[in-house]
């Protein structure tokens, strides 16, 4: 990595080779339900006509994932039945011999071979790409911040996901939109909405901004509006391409009456409003904000300690949180707020467009706003945030300071996913890893005009490493561990909140801010 | 960038991917009766806890000799007696005397890689950082790019954290020692030396290097005047060190005895399995071993060692600089791992370590002996099942040097140090681009090893010789290890000082 080499892009291969052989290296790691989950997925959609896929139950884990995820499982299998044939039977459950391991494990790894390829798009769009030697160039720090990414590494290769492959066509399709490629931008987020359905969260981003940039081919010269120079063709042209997909994808089961059926697999609103282990979001916040009060009312004899339900005593160890003070939130009113969070921005870039990086700026907002106030949301999602955030991250100095606090914050919440002993110190050396290149790359590369982070930042994420050692070194050994046991948990969730929060609005503030500080430059 | 954050970012990935490595099995996983060297090192804990110190390398009702008994140094033994402390604090079933034998948990093995893991964060990672700190030519890249490799090096990360041994303690000390002496700081240099030679008799390898050097030093400012002081000081440290080391078995004139009898096993004969030395590959055509008497076999052996050796030492001693230092390091170990007595397969390591850390400079002809090394050693890791991480951590190392080395193809050919060399045979052949075949050379030598590795994987032997692939395979590492030791031999001795080396050690 140190080569002195600008001129060519062996780099690129050397990070991606380089990544490639770590994740090789963790085959053997620990592994979570996720894997027997997408093992029985091979094995439905192997052994069973399509028909009956979303019928299926003999697992507890059913298939959930849009019918062209099933369908790319349906390809795997076949590949899969060289390796080992036994995971291919319905009834084997939790069924890991070596080689199932094996070839589960190189499945993520080859598949990542799309998230590469995206990568290597993405850097074409960056800006400015100089730089005179090559651990300062923009294109190689945001390589190593997209391939190294500490959270999909855990999340894909240690916890068991298939988010690298699906993240690459997500990167591939903004790169689309960067070098005004829309009609393939728009076909690869289609079919990335029916490989995994959470992408719809960032729709509204994608809708908003086709229709402004794409569908009226002109703005006025102060930016707002060309009402006439709407174009049908386009717009015809995008809903075929998004119509099409999802007829190929779903039309088969809407033929066969299975609609409902499907629907109800995707979309389960019989969970509760948090995770077990509460995502670092607003109602983390609010949870705790609950028993604050609560605790306060009893001490203060404000509140009948027999009269508050008996589970937020126990509260982490549930999903269903009851809340005792702070009235209970209901599945539509995080729908409701979470569009009351996105909605500004949507209106801001349909008044003021800002091109692709505009629209990138609202899809990171509209990722962030349905994980901040969203309905079960799992800490995974954060990466739907941080991920297309590096983009911007290596081409302005805010965009950096943001990326920086929701990169660590967000990934270090990823922490209780690997809960073994085992992996406690690859998860440890791969976040400092993660964090030391983000930290001293992008202050290189912003190395005019002070440090990135104020002292209240700073002083924030060095926080996290007492947090740390309380959570997985001291508390276990003290007697509470027994007592309460999910106090390490709740403690991470909230401390990562502030700082979730804290990115939120100073992208928000960016957001709306930042068609301003062009127009200065321009003016200038 | 920093300095200090790409040094820290070289550490954390060597880290990663030694603990990485940890996750597979280890040798003689679920293997009884006898296990493997993970065994033997839990059961020295179990030996060294529970009983006295006089018992350690006897045969006694409660030490079983012939169950891997001690026969390691008296610091590795201590060095097991603190870990023993720490099993029994975690779990007393780990230690205990008789019945722990076999011990095999999910637990344990955690525990055992940590302590390999907290040695090597104690001992090697500090020195190999100093090392590439103070003595790698070139800019700050390049140390960083030496340090990435001497960290990512798979040998000694397959051995340690698959296989399972303490390498890392012996060569990190014998590391300090180097340091010592390049930093002019002779006495911490024999004393960090001496520590290495407790921990591992192995070491001894090298002794010969560390004496020339000191002794050749020391004649260089005069043995009548402050010379003989240097030297007067440099013995007493090395002695008091060893009495400090050997001091609960000095009371009783039998017990260092016992102790040299169980380090140095010449009752084990010439060689064991198949090594890729002299002797196990001579008994192809030879059956040395029936044909010679022991006596015979070990006086051979010892004088083909000294033969191989003198001429570097000579050298080294006329010449006593830090370049001269490190190229008889590698031969001496070379020489020793081709010819001496009872050699273990493993014992290629330590010449092939101090390959990594002879610099930059000679790149392409190092990559190559590290991965003859390498394969020398795949049998061995086949056997243990550690298939999937030497591959990739081979590939990758692969990979990382030869990407490493590309920017400096340019000066590969004037660094091969064969400068008088190439005037001799320009005499005879004077079309001959040198660099051109070595480069050849380098990419058959490479195919002939894929090839062999994967045979000796996926292919069953032809039924009249089930041994045919890894007497091929010690043998092809043979052909390579004697060129080797010729060329570097040839380096050693024809090749005038380097200016850069000559200005470090004045």
């Amino acid at each position: 990595m140190a080569a002195p080499m600008t001129n060519d892009q062996s780099w690129f291969y050397a990070l991606a080779l380089g990544v490639s052989f770590l994740k090789c290296l963790l085959i053997n790691a620990y592994h979570s339900t996720d894997f027997e989950v997408h093992r029985n997925w091979l094995a439905l959609t192997h052994s069973l006509p399509a028909a009956q896929w979303y019928y299926e139950a003999t697992s507890e884990w059913t298939l959930d994932y849009p019918p062209l995820f099933a369908w790319f499982e349906y390809g795997l299998s076949h590949i899969a039945s060289f390796f080992d044939k036994e995971m291919l039977v319905v009834q084997n459950l939790n069924y890991a011999s070596p080689a199932t391991i094996l070839f589960q494990r190189l499945s993520v790894i080859v598949a990542d071979v799309v998230f590469f390829y995206a990568v290597k798009e993405c850097c074409k769009c960056l800006r400015e790409d100089k730089g005179k030697y090559l651990l300062g160039k923009p294109s190689f720090i945001l390589t190593v911040l997209l391939l190294w990414n500490f959270g999909l590494i855990i999340v894909d290769h240690i916890h068991f996901q298939y988010n690298g492959f699906l993240f690459g066509v997500l990167l591939l399709s903004i790169a689309r939109h960067f070098q005004n490629r829309h009609f393939e931008g728009a076909l690869l987020f289609s079919i990335l909405l029916n490989l995994k359905h959470i992408y719809l969260y960032i729709a509204p981003a994608y809708g908003i901004y086709l229709l402004r940039c794409f569908c009226f081919t002109q703005s006025n010269a102060d930016g707002s509006l060309q009402w006439r120079s709407f174009s049908v063709v386009r717009l015809v042209t995008l809903g075929t391409i998004v119509l099409s997909t999802f007829s190929v994808s779903f039309g088969p089961f809407i033929a066969l009456g299975q609609l409902p059926q499907v629907l109800s697999r995707l979309f389960p609103f019989k969970r509760g409003l948090c995770h077990a282990y509460w995502a670092p979001n607003i109602w983390a916040l609010y949870n705790i904000a609950d028993k604050a009060f609560s605790i306060l009312g009893v001490k203060f004899k404000l509140l009948d300690i027999n009269k508050l339900p008996k589970a937020s005593m126990t509260g982490g160890l549930v999903q269903e949180f009851q809340h005792s003070v702070l009235p209970s939130v209901s599945p539509l009113a995080t729908l409701v707020c979470t569009v009351l969070s996105i909605l500004p921005a949507l209106f801001r870039i349909w008044h003021r467009p800002n091109g692709a990086r505009g629209f990138l700026r609202c899809l990171v907002i509209c990722a962030l706003g349905s994980f901040m106030f969203g309905w079960h949301v799992h800490e995974k999602a954060i990466l739907m945030a941080i991920l297309p955030l590096s983009l911007l991250a290596v081409e302005s100095r805010e965009d950096a300071r943001i990326f920086l606090i929701l990169s660590i914050t967000g990934h270090y919440s990823l922490f209780p996913l690997l809960f073994t002993t085992q992996e406690l110190p690859i998860k440890i050396l791969l976040l400092l890893l993660f964090t030391i290149f983000s930290l001293t790359s992008l202050k290189t590369l912003f190395r005019k005009g002070g440090a990135l982070l104020n002292p209240l930042e700073a002083t924030y994420l060095l926080g996290l490493i007492p947090l740390e050692l309380i959570c997985e070194f001291v508390y276990p050994l003290t007697v509470w561990q027994k007592t309460f046991p999910f106090l390490p948990l709740m403690l991470t969730s909230v401390y990562c909140a502030l700082g979730v929060t804290y990115a939120f609005i100073r992208l928000y503030i960016s957001l709306l801010t930042c068609s301003d500080s062009t127009k200065k430059i321009k003016t200038q | 960038m920093e300095n200090w954050s790409l040094f820290s970012l070289c550490v954390l990935l060597g880290l990663t991917s030694r603990w990485a490595v940890s996750f597979h099995s280890y040798s003689g996983a679920g293997k009884p009766p006898m296990f493997g060297d993970y065994e033997a090192q839990r059961h020295w804990q179990e030996v060294t806890y529970n009983l006295p110190v006089h018992e350690w390398y006897f045969n006694t009702t409660n030490n079983d000799l012939n169950y891997w008994g001690l026969d390691y140094p008296p610091l590795t033994a201590y060095h097991s007696l603190v870990c023993a402390y720490v099993a029994k604090l975690l779990n007393p079933e780990w230690v205990e005397l008789h019945a722990s034998r076999g011990y095999e948990s999910h637990s344990h093995k955690l525990f055992m890689r940590a302590t390999v893991l907290f040695t090597d964060i104690l001992i090697y990672i500090p020195a190999v950082l100093l090392y590439c700190f103070y003595f790698c030519d070139g800019s700050s890249k390049q140390k960083v790019a030496t340090a990435l490799c001497i960290l990512l090096y798979p040998g000694l990360i397959l051995i340690d954290y698959g296989h399972f041994q303490y390498n890392s303690v012996s060569l990190g000390l014998a590391l300090w020692g180097i340091l010592g002496l390049g930093l002019g700081w002779d006495l911490f240099g024999s004393l960090a030396f001496t520590l290495a030679l407790n921990y591992k008799q192995m070491e001894l390898y090298h002794s010969l290097p560390f004496f020339c050097y000191l002794l050749g030093k020391c004649i260089k400012q005069g043995l009548t005047r402050r010379g003989f002081f240097q030297l007067a000081k440099i013995s007493l440290t090395v002695l008091v060190t060893f009495a400090l080391c050997w001091m609960p078995f000095l009371s009783d004139p039998k017990q260092p005895l016992q102790v040299l009898h169980r380090l140095f096993p010449f009752g084990r004969g010439l060689f064991e399995d198949k090594v890729a030395n002299t002797w196990c590959s001579l008994n192809v055509l030879i059956k040395i071993k029936t044909l010679l008497s022991r006596e015979t076999q070990l006086f051979l052996s010892f004088a083909l060692t000294l033969l191989f050796i003198l001429p570097s030492s000579l050298k080294l001693l006329s010449k006593p600089n830090l370049w001269q230092f490190k190229l008889a390091l590698v031969n001496s170990s070379l020489a020793f791992f081709l010819f001496s007595f009872q050699v273990h397969e493993k014992s290629i390591l330590l010449a092939a370590f101090y390959c990594t850390h002879l610099g930059f400079c000679l790149f392409l002809r190092l990559m190559f002996f590290l991965f003859v090394f390498f394969h020398s050693m795949l049998p061995l890791l086949v056997k243990d099942g550690l298939l999937l991480p030497y591959v990739v951590t081979s590939l990758a190392f692969l990979f990382l040097s030869l990407y490493l080395l590309s920017a400096l193809e340019r000066s590969t050919e004037e660094e091969l140090r064969l400068g008088l060399y190439r005037k001799l045979t320009q005499r005879w052949l004077p079309k001959l681009n040198l660099s051109r075949i070595i480069k050849w050379k380098f990419w058959f030598s490479l195919v002939a090893m894929a090839v062999l590795s994967f045979t000796s994987v996926w292919l069953e032997p032809p039924a009249k010789f089930p041994d045919l692939f890894p007497v091929l395979v010690s043998i092809l590492s043979f052909l390579h290890f004697l060129g080797f030791i010729i060329y570097f031999n040839l380096v050693q001795l024809m090749e005038p000082q380097r200016k850069k080396s000559q200005k470090k050690t004045n």
